[in-house]
């Protein structure tokens, strides 16, 4: 019976040592971090989403016959909008990539407006206009850090699945690589048009 | 591999109790080491992944021609990078923009502010944050700074790059996430541009900091932060971190010391009875998990907040994330 005992207490103990030995726990940790920074991603983008029809606004009220260029950030805006966006993009590859094609449409059609606007001298000198600029800035820098931040938590996370003997735990309980964001995908989005400024 | 050898063991035959005995030192060792060797892992794996971020994609994606959105210029990926100054004092200028009295008033008033609010507010002068631009340079030493309380995230950082080329930008500020409620982007920019570049055009470099001090101190006021903490206690946590594997060590020889007593004391020698080796067990289990939330949770970065006591002058842990805003003058 004392032997029964112990072999219980011997098998937890093994058991308790190899989830700890195989970074159970640390995949707990760093999935953790790798959501949290992907939320603050998806956060930043969501507070660009609501910049933009005020901006919009007041540039139509300064070059309202910049028509297909304001259509062309309000189309890209609902379509970066309407994508449902949860937890699982994470574990979908293909999901992952149309939210960063779609993010970056918006990009490039509203770096199009604000070019566009440069044309526009009272518009420029416009406080709201000005004020909403400098919002839409920060928010763009914001992008950025959360965006590296995430890349750093994801990078730690994917070399833990895939390094041995981690990669064994991440086999058991399915903790698949996750996508960062790439950079070939960026290029090709970033068609921005060539304007000379002539200052 | 300790794993494997605890495993072989599991199944332990019956009837052996002189041999169970013999290897009880072994098997308190290897379970020691099994213990310590994901800790290890975590340090390597740690240790493997660069300290800072990789040029931002999105830097990428920056048009050739200087477009007015934000976006940084392509970095070539190796380029060297400006190192960011150790936070020795509430100003730090290395280029010498400030005579000696001017950077002794400014940081008397910042240090008044800090002490008075527990805000943070620091003012750093370089030369050029070249090939980075200013943004890309900011969040560095803001996140190598860490000015502001921890959890209330309460620090400004004003950056002035002097000899940066127009496109990269010369001047930023870095605001924590907690103040952005009152020193939002667009007070950031306004700062920048109507209350710094009037002064600096004219070359009154010591004038428009102090006008940007006035003026930031001005909004931070209306912001509702918590009052400064009384000299915060130093974090007794970190400690505790730091004393873990003694922790484990003892535990374990607890429950060693445990299972002998009790072997010789009573039960006529058949030793070893299960009470002794639960006791080991429970030590180790509370053991690693102690472990796994201390190295998990982190108590990383520093505790307390509100620096500038003595003499020295430490960032309180605030967290920032690139808002704010960057300009010319």
């Amino acid at each position: 019976m004392i032997i029964n005992r112990l072999r219980t207490w011997l098998t937890l103990l093994a058991l308790a040592s190899v989830l700890s030995g195989c970074s159970y726990n640390t995949f707990q940790t760093k999935d953790e971090e790798v959501k949290a920074a992907w939320s603050e991603v998806v956060n930043q983008y969501q507070r660009r989403a609501d910049l933009i029809p005020n901006l919009v606004n007041t540039v139509k009220g300064y070059a309202s016959h910049e028509r297909e260029t304001l259509e062309g950030v309000t189309r890209a805006r609902a379509a970066a909008t309407g994508m449902q966006i949860t937890p699982e993009v994470l574990n979908d590859p293909a999901a992952f990539k149309k939210f960063q094609e779609l993010q970056g449409n918006l990009s490039s059609a509203l770096s199009r407006l604000l070019v566009v606007t440069e044309n526009y001298p009272q518009l420029k000198a416009d406080a709201g206009f000005r004020d909403l600029q400098s919002q839409l800035e920060g928010t763009e820098n914001r992008i950025t850090v959360a965006r590296n931040r995430y890349i750093v938590k994801i990078q730690e996370y994917n070399i833990l699945a895939r390094s041995f003997p981690s990669n064994l735990t991440a086999m058991v309980f399915k903790y698949h690589v996750k996508p960062a964001f790439t950079v070939e995908n960026e290029k090709a989005i970033s068609t921005a048009p060539a304007v000379n400024f002539g200052k | 591999m300790n794993h494997t050898l605890l495993l072989a063991l599991a199944p332990a035959p019956t009837g052996t109790m002189a041999r169970l005995r013999a290897m009880l030192p072994a098997l308190s060792l290897a379970l020691l080491l099994a213990l310590l060797l994901p800790l290890s892992a975590i340090a390597t794996a740690q240790g493997v992944v660069p300290p800072t971020a990789k040029p931002a994609p999105a830097a990428v994606q920056a048009p050739a021609t200087p477009s007015p959105t934000p976006q940084q210029e392509p970095v070539p990926p190796m380029a060297a990078q400006v190192p960011v100054p150790p936070l020795t004092a509430q100003v730090t200028d290395s280029i010498g923009m400030l005579t000696p009295p001017q950077r002794a008033t400014l940081e008397a008033t910042l240090g008044d502010y800090a002490r008075r609010t527990g805000t943070q507010v620091g003012i750093l002068l370089i030369a050029s944050t070249a090939p980075e631009a200013i943004e890309q340079y900011g969040i560095r030493v803001a996140d190598a700074w860490k000015l502001g309380r921890k959890g209330i995230d309460d620090g400004v950082i004003l950056i002035v790059a002097r000899d940066n080329p127009r496109d990269l930008r010369r001047l930023r500020l870095e605001v924590g996430r907690g103040v952005q409620g009152t020193v939002t982007d667009a007070k950031s920019n306004r700062i920048l541009q109507d209350v710094i570049a009037p002064h600096f055009r004219q070359n009154d470099y010591y004038g428009g900091l102090v006008a940007a001090t006035a003026a930031l101190q001005t909004l931070l006021d209306q912001e509702h932060l918590p009052a400064p903490a009384k000299k915060a206690a130093s974090s007794g946590a970190s400690d505790l971190a730091g004393a873990l594997p003694l922790v484990i060590i003892m535990l374990i020889g607890i429950g060693l010391i445990g299972s002998r007593m009790r072997r010789r004391g009573g039960s006529g020698g058949s030793g070893l009875d299960s009470n002794g080796w639960g006791r080991t067990a429970a030590g180790v289990i509370i053991g690693s998990q102690i472990g796994s939330a201390l190295g998990g949770g982190g108590f990383r970065g520093f505790g307390g907040g509100g620096g500038g006591g003595g003499g020295g002058f430490s960032g309180g842990g605030g967290g920032f994330d690139g808002g704010g805003a960057s300009g010319n003058w």
